[in-house]
Parts: C-alpha cells; structure tokens; sequence
C-alpha cells in the first residue's frame, strides 16, 4: 500500500482552478483573457480526469484528457479566429462593446 | 512531510498565484504569460499524479502551440492596456458571489468523500502498465480508434474554419 496524497486534495485543486477560470471569465472584458480563461477551466477538468483515473487505477481517464486536449487545440484556433474576425469588424475586443446580436 | 506532500503544495500554491495572474494581469501578454506558468506547474501535479504522458503532452501542446497562437494574436492585434482590470457592477458582484458559492459547495462535497487507499496498487503489472506511452498507444489504437479519428476530422475542420473565418478574402 502507498501512502500517497488523496483524491480529495486533487479535487480541491481542481475545483479551485475551475472557479478561478470562472472568475476570469465573468469579470473581465477582453475577449483573449476570457478565452485563456475558458483554457484554465479545461485543464480544470483534465485534472479531474486524471485524478479519478488514479483513484481507480484505469488510465482511460488519461485518454480523456488527451481528447479534450485536442478539443481544446480546436477551439482555441476557431475562437481566435473568430476574435480576429470581429476585431476586423468592429476594431475592438471588448465584449461589453460587442452587442450588435442583443436583440 | 514526504517529497511527494511538499511537490503537491509547491505545485498547486504556484498554480492557483499563475492562474489569479492570468485573471488580474492588466496586459494580455502578462496575462498568456501567467497561463504559460499555470500549465508548467500543473503539468507537474500531472507527473504527481503518475500521468507522465499527459504532463509532456500538456507542455507541448499547450504551454507550446496553444499559447505561441495566444500570443500571435494578442500581438497582431496589438493589444494595450485597456483600462481597469476590476470595475465593479452589478452582474460582475453576482458573478463573484456565485463563484464563490460554487467553490464553497465543491469543496464541501469533495472533503466528504472516502479516503480510500489505492487498493490496485498491489498488482504489480497494471502498475507497471500505468500511464505508460505504449498502454496508452495500444488502447488510442484498439479500442478507441473512432473517437481518435474523429478529433483527428474536428482539428481538419477547425483549421479550415480558423482560415476561411480569419481571411478578410479567401
């Protein structure tokens, strides 16, 4: 048996991560912070994902995380290129200003 | 406290003061470069956590490709300083109440669960087995080729959308 430091710590971690990431995209405006925040909160999860497997000894939850990795690497290349689209458009990358679909 | 007890908090207290820096950072750059030292770090709570695979994976594709286009982007749209960081309103307080609230009950539900011991550590070959590049390979290969090759079809249409979106004429 190894004494190692539990799931719960990982957990904790990971939750913290997530609600940091959460945070940052509530309060700030720059479209290229909210983005790196919604990356904190991935990671968030891949920590989960990997803590779990460890728990239950079955690296599946590694291959998880590889996917949402990928996933990731994805929607960080179509939102970037979303925000270059709009500040194109509109020359700005704030998102209070960025309100022309509000009914 | 073992080695591994002093890695973990080290790790985690370094992560959590990255991951408020990408928050309050007022520059973007400062704020990838935070995001570029949350990943560092995390990947070594990844090695804690016996997922070496996943924890060189997150340095090259994250802390590597990921944020190199973070920063082109940043610096192609040259981006400054733009104002306060924190200004106050309404939804922004809601916001942070409802944060905290979350972290509150996450960490109220994840205190309450069993400590149990890692009782698959005895077997010797699932252990040896674990985590390991060639496992991983083996099982991305077998078991889980469709759902491989279906990110593989994602990451295609992501870069023809990333082009067709980002080029003024195509």
């Amino acid at each position: 048996m190894i004494q190692t430091i539990s799931t719960s710590h990982y957990l904790i971690l990971a939750a913290a991560l997530f609600c940091l990431g959460m945070l940052g995209v509530l309060i700030r405006r720059n479209a290229l912070v909210v983005f790196m925040c919604i990356e904190l909160m991935l990671n968030a999860t891949n920590l989960t994902f990997l803590a779990f497997a460890r728990e239950r000894g079955d690296d599946l939850g590694h291959l998880s995380a590889f996917f949402i990795i990928a996933v990731a690497a994805a929607e960080a290349a179509v939102g970037l290129a979303i925000v270059i689209s709009v500040f194109r458009a509109r020359g700005t990358v704030n998102i209070e200003e960025i309100q022309s679909m509000k009914h | 406290m073992n080695a591994e007890q002093v890695l973990f908090w080290l790790f985690s207290v370094c992560t959590l003061v990255a991951a408020s820096g990408v928050i309050f950072a007022r520059n973007p750059v400062a704020s990838a470069m935070s995001l570029v030292a949350t990943f560092f770090f995390l990947s070594g709570i990844y090695v804690l956590l016996w997922a070496h695979t996943i924890a060189a994976l997150q340095v090259l594709v994250y802390a590597g490709a990921i944020m190199v286009l973070f920063l082109f982007v940043i610096m192609l749209l040259s981006l400054t300083d733009s104002g306060p960081v924190l200004h106050f309103t309404p939804s922004r307080i809601a916001g942070g109440v409802a944060v905290i609230a979350l972290f509150v009950s996450l960490t109220a539900v994840f205190r309450k669960l069993p400590t149990a011991e890692l009782t698959w550590v005895g077997d010797a070959a699932k252990l040896k087995n674990f985590g390991t590049i060639q496992h991983l390979g083996e099982v991305m290969y077998t078991q889980w080729l469709f759902p491989f090759e279906a990110v593989s079809l994602l990451l295609l249409v992501a870069i023809l959308g990333a082009v067709v979106v980002a080029k003024p004429r195509i």
